[in-house]
């Protein structure tokens, strides 16, 4: 099984890298050849990778990995029946567009409809969405931490991946977009290392066959912190009281941007 | 020195400060009312504070600030002001900066590590000394700059730290770039082997380049000034699409790697010219910033003799790399906090096959997001005594589970230490777990590590 990475030096920032090395490390434990490909920016995409990733990053690399992406064997690889995954930057790159902070249209690469338009502020925190049933996850939950301006709008030849539960996502109650074999989703964390049953839904997407479960044994803590942290601090009744209890102290007289 | 007879000469020499300019020194009187006052009940403020078990350095200058916010400037009137910033090295840097300047005499400096305005105030209020070295978090530089005035500024890496506080730090790139021109006097000592601080020093009328080395490229492989590729990191590199690129170290020359200074002035660099650093701080990162901070004082007129004998001198830093005995074991503490601290971490441990606890909180200070832990290669701890810890041990655990390194699990740095062997260990933490206390059990009272007082005295009371 061979996992394509794609741009990590552009697209590394919030250490999206880590789904690889989840994916990676979840094969090799039952038993499965599994090997990582780091494509950087000015090397070929290939065109025979299992998986796809494409992590978050900065809006100017992101219109710069759209450049590199655009003119590649990327979309053939697509639409041969390879899995896509994208996070955050990399669901806007698979988008159909993505307007910046500025103002600014950027086109994405029309994989996935998504068009993503700016938010008047950045949607930061822990964040917990739910997956409906009929995509068939042993633990339907998902925790994350969403880091991002952008909010995207579901066309009719997509899917959202999730329901939101606490949290923001994609601004209208649902989180993520699906269609296919190309999914993508706002949640860091990485989210494979803190949602295990969706990383063997990747898998078996990529590969066909059901994954046996494996056992972590700190993952169950972590996904419960994470449960607790979105529960508290963003759960829908806490956005009114946000504003008069913020917990983050700003220095008087330097503007918080 | 005697605890109690210390303190009575401090106050000694606070009440001549006070009365008139002691040599080195500036007088309170010379602050407008309103600062005096702001000044006074941050005091209070912080001593309050101090009863409750805080250290009080936060909060006693985000009082004064919210009374005056004009304090800062007033505070920085007539003083010698050097700001160190970047996002790994400026707890260090400064320590060793203003040990440097030390022997030309007294140097007011925040060593704890505590890099925000409100700390910057509460420090230029209390210590009155004329010469300022003072370590800045790279979010709030650009006001610092304004307010302040520095005569210097060291800039030592720019890379990714606490992604969720500080969002873009292009963003803050091009603020700090857009206050360079108001400020031609400022000197810069700028590190030219990494193109986002390049990118901000060219814009300032003064600068003094150091080729200090940058250990991890995650953030600087695109150009900040046109966002295309930039290749050759590492050695001479330039942007493949516009004009920056490694500047020409005509002036001054550090070679790093020979763990030696080198004076570029003179046209041939002869032998006589470099010095031997020999540090007993440990790390090549560390052979780094000594060598902006003695570029730094040199450029203050510090003999550079003077500044390496100072240097060399040091043997921790706000609790940083210093070493303590807790029953059968010896512990050399460590901090390390984003992907490129670690980096310098790794490299270190590398010929060190000591036992090692991963301390992470990952509260407020650090940042509440622990993905950057899937850009550490912690595969190389693989083979030896691992133990995760700290409020977001699961965190840590998880990433050792997926690195294939065989590890344990314990919420408490102090009851990991029950699960090695005696000898020696690596407690290597972030910032939090180092301001908060490395060592709490339900019983003991909070424990400042920055203050190395109360950590003897908790390291006392534990033999």
């Amino acid at each position: 099984m061979r996992i394509a990475v794609l741009l990590p030096d552009l697209l590394g920032t919030y250490g999206d890298r880590g789904n690889a090395i989840v994916l990676a490390s979840r094969l090799i434990q039952r038993g499965i050849h599994a090997e990582i490909v780091d494509v950087h920016s000015g090397t070929a995409i290939p065109a025979s990778c299992d998986i796809y990733l494409i992590g978050g990053g900065e809006d100017a690399a992101q219109a710069e990995a759209v450049r590199l992406l655009k003119h590649s064997s990327f979309a053939q690889a697509v639409t041969a029946g390879a899995t896509v995954f994208g996070v955050c930057a990399g669901l806007q790159i698979l988008g159909v567009v993505t307007e910046d902070e500025h103002g600014r249209s950027h086109d994405g690469l029309g994989l996935l409809d998504a068009r993503t338009r700016s938010g008047k502020s950045r949607s930061i925190g822990e964040i917990v969405t739910r997956v409906d049933q009929t995509v068939g996850l042993s633990d339907p939950v998902l925790t994350g931490f969403e880091n991002h301006r952008g909010l995207t709008e579901i066309g009719p030849s997509a899917q959202p991946l999730a329901q939101i539960q606490a949290g923001v996502g994609n601004g209208d109650g649902t989180e993520g977009a699906i269609s296919g074999r190309v999914v993508a989703t706002y949640l860091h964390g990485p989210i494979l290392a803190r949602n295990p049953a969706f990383a063997d839904y990747l898998l078996k997407m990529a590969t066909g066959l059901a994954q046996e479960p494996l056992r972590i044994a700190d993952i169950a803590g972590l996904r419960r912190s994470g449960f607790d942290a979105a529960h508290r601090n963003r759960g829908m009744r806490h956005e009114w009281t946000k504003k008069l209890t913020s917990r983050r102290w700003s220095t008087p007289g330097v503007p918080r941007t | 020195m005697n605890t109690v007879a210390k303190e009575r000469t401090q106050r000694a020499v606070a009440a001549a400060i006070h009365r008139r300019s002691l040599d080195g020194y500036l007088s309170q009187r010379g602050l407008p009312w309103l600062s005096r006052m702001a000044v006074s009940i941050g005091r209070v403020a912080a001593r309050s504070a101090q009863l409750v078990g805080f250290s009080g350095e936060m909060i006693g200058g985000r009082v004064a600030l919210m009374i005056s916010p004009g304090v800062l400037a007033n505070l920085a009137v007539n003083r010698r002001i050097v700001l160190v910033s970047g996002t790994n090295g400026k707890t260090t840097t400064t320590a060793m900066l203003a040990t440097a300047l030390s022997t030309a005499g007294p140097v007011a400096s925040n060593a704890s590590g505590a890099n925000m305005l409100d700390a910057l105030t509460t420090l230029l209020a209390n210590d009155r000394a004329r010469t300022v070295v003072a370590e800045i978090d790279e979010m709030y530089l650009p006001h610092a700059i304004s307010q302040v005035h520095p005569q210097m500024l060291v800039l030592l890496n720019l890379s990714r730290d606490q992604l969720d506080r500080t969002g873009e730090i292009r963003h803050t790139a091009t603020r700090i770039r857009a206050l360079a021109w108001q400020h031609p006097e400022i000197v810069i000592v700028a590190n030219c082997d990494d193109p986002l601080v390049v990118h901000i020093a060219s814009e300032f009328a003064r600068v003094m380049w150091v080729s200090a080395g940058t250990g991890w490229w995650g953030d600087a492989a695109i150009c900040p000034a046109c966002a295309h590729h930039i290749s050759g990191v590492g050695s001479d590199w330039s942007c493949t699409s516009c004009d920056l690129k490694r500047p020409e170290l005509d002036r001054f020359v550090l070679d790093i790697d020979s763990g030696s200074v080198e004076d570029g002035h003179s046209a041939s660099r002869s032998i006589d010219s470099s010095i031997a650093l020999p540090l007993q701080i440990p790390g090549a990162f560390n052979q780094a910033n000594a060598a902006m901070a003695i570029a730094a004082a040199r450029s203050l007129g510090v003999p550079r003799a003077d500044a390496v004998r100072s240097i060399s001198s040091l043997t921790e830093v706000a609790g940083r790399y210093s070493v303590w005995r807790v029953g059968a074991h010896s512990i050399r503490l460590m901090l390390a906090k984003n992907p490129a601290g670690w980096a310098a971490t790794l490299d270190l441990l590398r010929d060190e096959p000591a036992p090692v606890i991963i301390c992470v909180n990952a509260s407020e200070a650090d940042g509440r997001d622990t993905s950057w832990l899937y850009d550490v290669p912690l595969e190389a701890l693989a083979n030896r005594t691992v133990i995760a810890a700290g409020d977001h041990a699961a965190d840590v655990g998880v990433r050792l589970a997926y690195a294939g390194a065989r590890h344990q699990t314990v919420n408490d740095p102090l009851a990991a230490l029950e699960l090695i062997a005696p000898g020696p260990v690596y407690l290597i933490g972030d910032y939090s777990s180092f301001s908060r206390g490395w060592a709490r059990s339900s019983s003991e009272p909070r424990i400042d590590c920055a203050n190395s007082r109360s950590l003897a005295r908790f390291v006392g009371h534990l033999r």
